[in-house]
């Protein structure tokens, strides 16, 4: 389960997505997550899917590892697509019981939604599988200060190290978890609040090692020299280029189709 | 190049009492020096290497790096570039997720231009023999190869002194001869003065000088040979000499006639078959 968190991990490449500056990937990102939500139609829908599929393909990144991105969230999709289903009236009714009733609105509203949140996860993931960690929060940092935003640098320096201990807590928990069942422990029988107490054995040397990492990691970036943004340099200095901007030009492109179609 | 001098450390225990970790040490540090610094836990090995780079400040008594004295916090940065420390955790002391990136956290603090930065860590991975990883992930790699990671961070800062807080502690004998190896590479063909700390016997053989630690002072000094040639004052302070120096002290006592210096199988098999 553990390992299928594809968030945060990049998938190296030398497509063109992969050689854009992160900054306009990242404008580019949230240009389209407003242009995803503005669509209502099914004329706007197949513009975004159309759009989506392009890049994705673009990428050159394996599909199942998109699907992989998606897969956690399957009961947040089918709870969405639910709710749709039983709450959104309209149109001819396909089916009924008692107070329960699906309708044809229903139905295409909650697989549209559905639709919505894979393409939101897939153009996410896509960012975090293009971008290195670092570049990414290079990119993220730079924003942050253009738009006012206070700690940038902090903010930006915390998710690198988060991004960089994903991997390492992953294989912790992972041995945490077989310590225990050596020891009886287990995991994944009786109901929902056994199992949430059978996490507590795992859970809490896990905190205490990350709590251990984090000041060690303190003293060894303090004995770096590291005093936070001030007089800082950077490896790669991020550059702009014709590529970036016809990104940037595609993605308010994109946004202005999505509003027209809204 | 540092010069400690009746350093004193103290702590509150949890318990609320009052602990001298450090009990006036003194101790000077030569340019281009190996240094071991052995002790068992809690002699205050790793306080008094805390001490060397301004991450901890003398309670009483001075430390001085290149005449900069580690209590002034206007020359706590300068210290810190001169004298870089690696830590035990090789999985706690890389801050980025690849290699370059990771060696270039260093240099990016100090304020380097991005094309000095760039060159100067291809120069570090190089010293360490870690060229070819340069992209690879951080976590993917093995614990020696962290630790010679965490070294070029260091060496791509340009320091004039290493400390090495017990860097091989957590090592497999593989990881372990690779960062000796390193360490000997650096010390010797780069000029870096070392400051190794460890608790593996075998490893400060190839040190300049050894220094023992108990109880917070220093016990012992001088040589390897010096040093490991007093089985039993090495012994009373609960450490070990290394295996051969043992096998040539357990031989004398039966009565073969043994120099009291050897250290390395390569001089037990020329004292035994001349």
């Amino acid at each position: 389960m553990l390992k299928d968190i594809t968030i945060g991990q990049y998938y190296p490449g030398d497509s063109m997505i992969h050689r854009l500056d992160p900054r306009s990937k990242i404008i580019g990102m949230l240009l389209y997550m407003v242009g995803l939500f503005l669509v209502q139609s099914l004329t706007g829908y197949a513009f975004v899917t159309a759009y989506t599929l392009i890049l994705l393909s673009l990428s050159r990144i394996p599909v199942k590892l998109f699907i992989k991105g998606v897969k956690p969230l399957w009961f947040i999709l089918l709870f969405t697509m639910g709710m749709h289903f039983f709450m959104t009236r309209g149109g001819a009714v396909l089916w009924e019981w008692r107070f329960l009733q699906i309708t044809e609105t229903g139905v295409q509203q909650g697989l549209l939604m559905a639709a919505r949140l894979i393409f939101l996860i897939s153009v996410t993931s896509l960012l975090t599988l293009t971008t290195t960690p670092i570049v990414l929060t290079d990119g993220l940092e730079y924003l942050m200060k253009a738009v006012f935003i206070p700690l940038a640098h902090e903010l930006a320096m915390m998710m690198t190290i988060a991004l960089r201990f994903i991997p390492t807590l992953i294989e912790e928990t992972d041995k945490i978890m077989k310590a225990q069942m050596a020891r009886g422990a287990e995991f994944d029988s009786g109901n929902l609040i056994r199992k949430a107490k059978s996490l507590i054995p795992l859970l809490v040397p896990l905190f205490l090692s990350a709590f251990r990492r984090a000041d060690e990691l303190a003293m060894a970036m303090e004995a770096r020299c590291y005093r936070g943004g001030q007089n800082r340099t950077r490896l790669r200095a991020l550059r702009m280029g014709g590529m970036d901007v016809a990104a940037l030009i595609l993605s308010a492109a994109f946004l202005a189709v999505c509003v027209y179609y809204g | 190049m540092i010069r400690v001098k009746d350093l004193t450390c103290v702590y509150q225990t949890p318990q609320g009492g009052v602990k001298e970790a450090l009990k006036g040490i003194s101790l000077e540090l030569n340019k281009g020096e190996f240094l071991a610094v052995l002790g068992h836990n809690g002699s205050g090995k790793s306080t008094l290497a805390k001490h060397l780079n301004a991450l901890l400040q003398p309670a009483e008594g001075s430390v001085w790096v290149d005449g900069l004295d580690t209590s002034d916090p206007k020359n706590i940065w300068e210290i810190r570039q001169r004298v870089g420390m690696v830590f035990q955790n090789p999985d706690n002391q890389l801050i980025a997720s690849s290699v370059e990136e990771d060696t270039a956290f260093g240099p990016e603090n100090i304020g380097l231009e991005p094309g000095l930065i760039r060159r100067r860590v291809d120069e570090a991975l190089e010293s360490v023999n870690m060229g070819e990883f340069k992209n690879r992930a951080v976590h993917l790699l093995s614990g020696g190869q962290k630790q010679r990671v965490a070294i070029a961070g260091i060496v791509a800062m340009r320091p004039q002194v290493l400390v090495l807080d017990e860097a091989t502690a957590m090592l497999d004998p593989q990881g372990r001869r690779e960062v000796m190896e390193t360490l000997l590479h650096l010390n010797r063909d780069e000029g870096l003065t070392v400051v190794h700390i460890t608790h593996i016997m075998e490893e400060a053989v190839f040190a300049d000088r050894i220094v023992v630690m108990e109880e917070g002072g220093i016990v012992m000094e001088g040589t390897p040979k010096q040093v490991f040639s007093q089985v039993e004052a090495v012994k009373a302070h609960g450490l070990d000499v290394p295996a051969m120096t043992e096998l040539a002290y357990e031989l004398r006592q039966e009565g073969v006639t043994l120099a009291e210096d050897i250290l390395t199988v390569e001089e037990m098999v020329a004292a035994l078959c001349p």
